[in-house]
């Protein structure tokens, strides 16, 4: 039951998170948001026991492919047009 | 115009939702996957024939290493295209300063990060040399040993990362790796097997054909982190300087 409920919590929050990344007109903020996908993913991933994948995901999806993001925001305009 | 591309996203939505129904229950023995005589071949198998305790780096580095092989080739053809596409953009084009401040890098920040950089890269050796016992691998913890190298290009500047790990040299190791990914499969066909046949390997290491399966899934692995530390490295320096390697974010 309790895992019922944190499932749950994490796939709402996933969703929220999800359309949050496309909202913002801020291009940094959706990185940043983008990231916390990731984690969320990654916490997902770890209570399903796919260990490798959650792990996978926090270094590959949250850490590098951020940092990445951010650095390739720095050189556009910050703002969205749509 | 927005509106109107609502409503496929929300048709595709329902339609997605509607077809999800079909999923086997999460941890089903009757689904597709666990039904199927790969996995319990897999399951059954994997700890007799490799010694390694941890299955997913098995499957990864053994049983589909030739598909693991090409998925480093892919990250370092990323890492070129980067390179050819970046090099040369921005000759011309004066440098945006918008953003810059000139100021010496932090004291509170440069020290934190000198005294968690070992610590980062101690953690990543574990992670690649332990994956075949504890979750981890060779795209993780080359992925943590990239990380420390743009942790320090954040902290103080892109010049700083570079004099510990040059370009010419993130490629040559970029390289290495798939040359000694390449190499294990290549040594292990002269020895008489196929091509990735790690068991063949006995005839030269003092070791039975178990754990010389074993100890080359580590060879492969350290070959994939090599290539993808290297090249997480080069996407970060090239994409923050805009491919002119030099005065990053």
């Amino acid at each position: 039951m309790g895992l019922e409920i944190f499932n749950t919590f994490i796939l709402l929050l996933l969703v929220v998170v999800a359309v949050t990344s496309l909202w913002v007109k801020d291009l940094l903020v959706s990185a940043v948001v983008f990231g916390v996908y990731s984690f969320l993913m990654c916490l997902l991933w770890a209570e399903m026991g796919a260990v490798d994948v959650a792990f996978t995901e926090a270094t590959v999806g949250a850490g590098i492919s951020t940092v990445v993001l951010v650095a390739t925001i720095f050189h556009l305009r910050r703002k969205s047009n749509d | 115009m927005k509106l109107f591309s609502l409503i496929p996203v929300f048709v595709i939505g329902v339609l997605l939702l509607w077809a999800g129904q079909d999923f086997p229950k999460w941890g089903d023995v009757e689904s597709p996957a666990s039904k199927s005589p790969v996995s319990s071949h897999f399951i059954a198998n994997t700890g007799v024939d490799t010694e390694v305790p941890n299955m997913v780096t098995a499957v990864l580095a053994d049983y589909r290493g030739f598909d693991t092989m090409f998925e480093t080739v892919v990250v370092f053809i990323a890492g070129m295209a980067v390179i050819a596409i970046l090099r040369g953009s921005s000759v011309g084009r004066p440098r945006r300063k918008d953003h810059e401040v000139e100021a010496e890098p932090d004291l509170i920040v440069t020290n934190t990060v000198r005294l968690i950089v070992p610590v980062i890269q101690i953690f990543a050796f574990y992670v690649l040399a332990h994956g075949h016992v504890s979750p981890g691998g060779g795209f993780q913890g080359g992925v943590l040993m990239g990380a420390s190298f743009i942790l320090i290009a954040l902290s103080w500047d892109l010049e700083k990362a570079m004099s510990r790990f040059p370009i010419e040299r993130c490629l040559f190791v970029a390289a290495m790796g798939i040359v000694l990914y390449g190499g294990i499969g290549l040594l292990s066909m002269m020895l008489g097997g196929e091509f990735l046949d790690y068991a063949e390997l006995e005839k030269i290491l003092p070791v039975s054909r178990e754990m010389a399966r074993y100890h080359a899934m580590l060879g492969v692995e350290i070959g994939v982190g090599f290539t993808v530390a290297a090249i997480m490295f080069v996407l970060y320096a090239n994409l923050a300087s805009e491919g002119r390697l030099k005065q990053g974010l």
